[in-house]
């Protein structure tokens, strides 16, 4: 019981940061491959006040949220305001990932590539699923708002989108910023939940599977990245699949969901709109 | 400045440029004409490393006949890889996001099928040039480096002729201006796009047998590919010339970081190297203009 329960909480922390790549990816229109990066500095800050500095939970979790937020306004602010294509975006994203990644294994706080050990075990089940509950109410209100139209319209069309009055550059910092949020708060959870951490535990690969548990959900869909980021966990921990044949499946599973359905598992519909039909707040006219 | 050890730096430098050079080609080659950033090279040339050493140690062959069999592995798997993962989504015109994260997972899929099956062992390549050294200017070269720098420039060279004196090299220039125009004029896309798969997958292999001899064969180090990438961009992607030249100056600036900074601050720099091309100058120093398209 014990290990099914770690297994679920495991799942619902890796909900959260997909829930945040999912405004930012799915909503926003921009691809990332460095969100890992995010997840990092909020597990490494959170970590740290607590283990430290003896900072309550809470707000140590608060802080490494908003440090994430903070350090996402790094790469966002040059690579957002010079409007990069969205492929040069992704890997410029991509090497920021990396480079946080080596200036973790090298600071003297962060215990460099051997990793922070016992950390405190402050991440409870109904913590997590309080924080992923607030996150999933946060995102569907900030989607419906003018913010979240706004993305929208910025995935559908950017040119259109700024020739309407939307401006880009804001509109995107703000989603990234969002999504930074989240993953940071992702990260200081699984910092408390596993009461260890190390660098290697935020690099491309786990960027990328963030990214294809938002692919594989569909991209304009919130339940979508949900259900598949719980699957993408669950089954494999479940069935006691190797890390490295869940990695063979992952590959292949992006490959096969690119060449036969690019909309991904829900689309651009949501959970809720199987029973009521009128809701459909990631929107999209269907071609 | 202690001139020997500059000399040094600077020959070390160059030896690696070389090599990244030989993987940047291959990004390159792919960019031009697909307009994607094919993240799947750094598995092919992880493959085409574990060709030649397959040949080389199991059956003990020689040099050339080592790098001739890992040229034509990378490049069959490179050419089969476009077939499964990308031509159905060239076909039907997807977005240029669509192949990368195809590529990726490519990537992830050879990466970790290698991990599985073969194991995370290290393997060495058998000691083809033994330890020699040459001297320049009282600053000792190993013959491997010098090797891999020159083989790089011929093989560039040849491909740069290839593409401007052949009738193949004028298609593949024509399907870099313009796919449409260039199919509509009678050139088979399909044949065309192997074609260049090919070649920058037998560069891939030459590439992995330099950098398993150089350093070990195991299933991340396509990872190196990175280092390319950032080459690839420097030097413009899409440029040939660029992507030697980009290369190079990577190599040297990098060794420089490592030698006179720091050496765990030298991924840093080269990926704020990055961060600061994309940024500043996205189409590098010789790219061409590539914005993207309404």
């Amino acid at each position: 019981m014990d290990y099914i329960l770690s297994i679920v909480i495991l799942a619902c922390i890796n909900m959260i940061a997909v829930l945040g790549l999912s405004i930012f990816t799915g909503f926003t229109g921009l691809f990332s491959l460095g969100h890992a990066a995010f997840v990092g500095v909020g597990a490494y800050t959170s970590a740290i006040l607590t283990y430290y500095y003896y900072v309550p939970f809470p707000l140590a979790l608060a802080a490494g949220a908003a440090a994430a937020g903070l350090v996402s306004l790094i790469i966002g602010i040059p690579t957002l305001r010079a409007k990069l294509r969205s492929d040069y975006f992704a890997i410029a994203i991509l090497g920021f990932g990396e480079a946080m990644r080596v200036v973790l294994e090298n600071l003297e706080i962060t215990n460099g590539a051997r990793g922070l050990p016992g950390i405190d075990n402050f991440t409870t089940f109904p913590i997590v699923l309080a924080c992923l509950a607030l996150g999933v109410f946060f995102a569907r209100n900030f989607l419906r708002s003018r913010w979240g139209a706004a993305c929208i319209a910025i995935r559908e069309d950017p040119i259109a989108a700024e020739m309407a009055g939307v401006r880009l550059f804001r509109t995107r910092l703000l989603s990234l910023v969002v999504s930074a949020v989240y993953c940071g708060l992702s990260g200081g959870l699984l910092a408390h939940f596993l009461s260890f951490i190390q660098p290697v535990m935020f690099t491309l690969v786990q960027s990328t599977q963030l990214l294809a548990a938002v692919i594989a959900g569909g991209m304009g869909s919130l339940s979508g990245p949900l259900i598949a980021s719980f699957v993408f966990i669950g089954l494999p921990e479940a069935l006691r699949v190797a890390q490295m044949w869940r990695l063979v499946a992952y590959g292949l599973l992006l490959v096969l969901i690119m060449v036969y359905r690019p909309q991904g598992l829900m689309g651009y519909s949501e959970l809720s709109s199987f029973f009521r039909r009128k809701d459909n707040p990631g929107g999209r006219m269907q071609p | 400045m202690w001139p020997g050890l500059f000399l040094q730096t600077l020959i070390t430098g160059l030896s690696i440029g070389g090599i990244y050079a030989l993987m940047a080609v291959g990004y390159s080659l792919v960019f031009s004409v697909l307009n994607f950033s094919n993240f799947a090279h750094g598995a092919v040339i992880m493959l085409g490393a574990y060709v030649g050493l397959a040949l080389a140690a199991k059956l003990s062959l020689g040099f050339g006949i080592v790098l001739a069999g890992s040229i034509a592995g990378a490049g069959i798997i490179a050419v089969l890889n476009e077939k499964l993962a990308y031509s159905s989504l060239r076909r039907r015109k997807a977005p240029s996001l669509y192949l990368m994260i195809s590529a990726m997972g490519c990537a992830v899929f050879l990466e970790n099928l290698v991990y599985a099956t073969i194991g995370s062992r290290f393997y060495a390549f058998p000691e083809f040039f033994g330890r020699q050294v040459i001297s320049i200017g009282g600053s000792s070269v190993s013959l491997l480096d010098v090797g891999a720098f020159l083989f790089a420039l011929v093989a560039i060279l040849g491909l740069h002729l290839f593409i401007n004196r052949t009738r193949t090299g004028i298609a593949i220039r024509a399907g870099v201006s313009d796919m449409t125009m260039c199919s509509l004029m009678g050139v088979d896309l399909d044949r065309l796009i192997a074609i260049v798969f090919l070649l920058a997958g037998g560069f891939a292999g030459v590439a992995g047998v330099f950098l398993g001899i150089k350093y070990l064969v195991y299933p991340t180090m396509g990872w190196v590919t990175n280092k390319a990438y950032i080459a690839a961009v420097i030097g413009g992607l899409g440029s040939l010339p660029g992507a030697l030249a980009g290369g190079l100056i990577l190599g040297v600036v990098e060794t420089f970081v490592s030698s006179y900074i720091s050496s765990v601050m030298r991924d840093v720099f080269s990926f704020s190297l990055l961060i600061a091309f994309l940024v500043w100058r996205p189409n590098g120093l010789w790219g061409t203009d590539s914005e993207e398209k309404v």
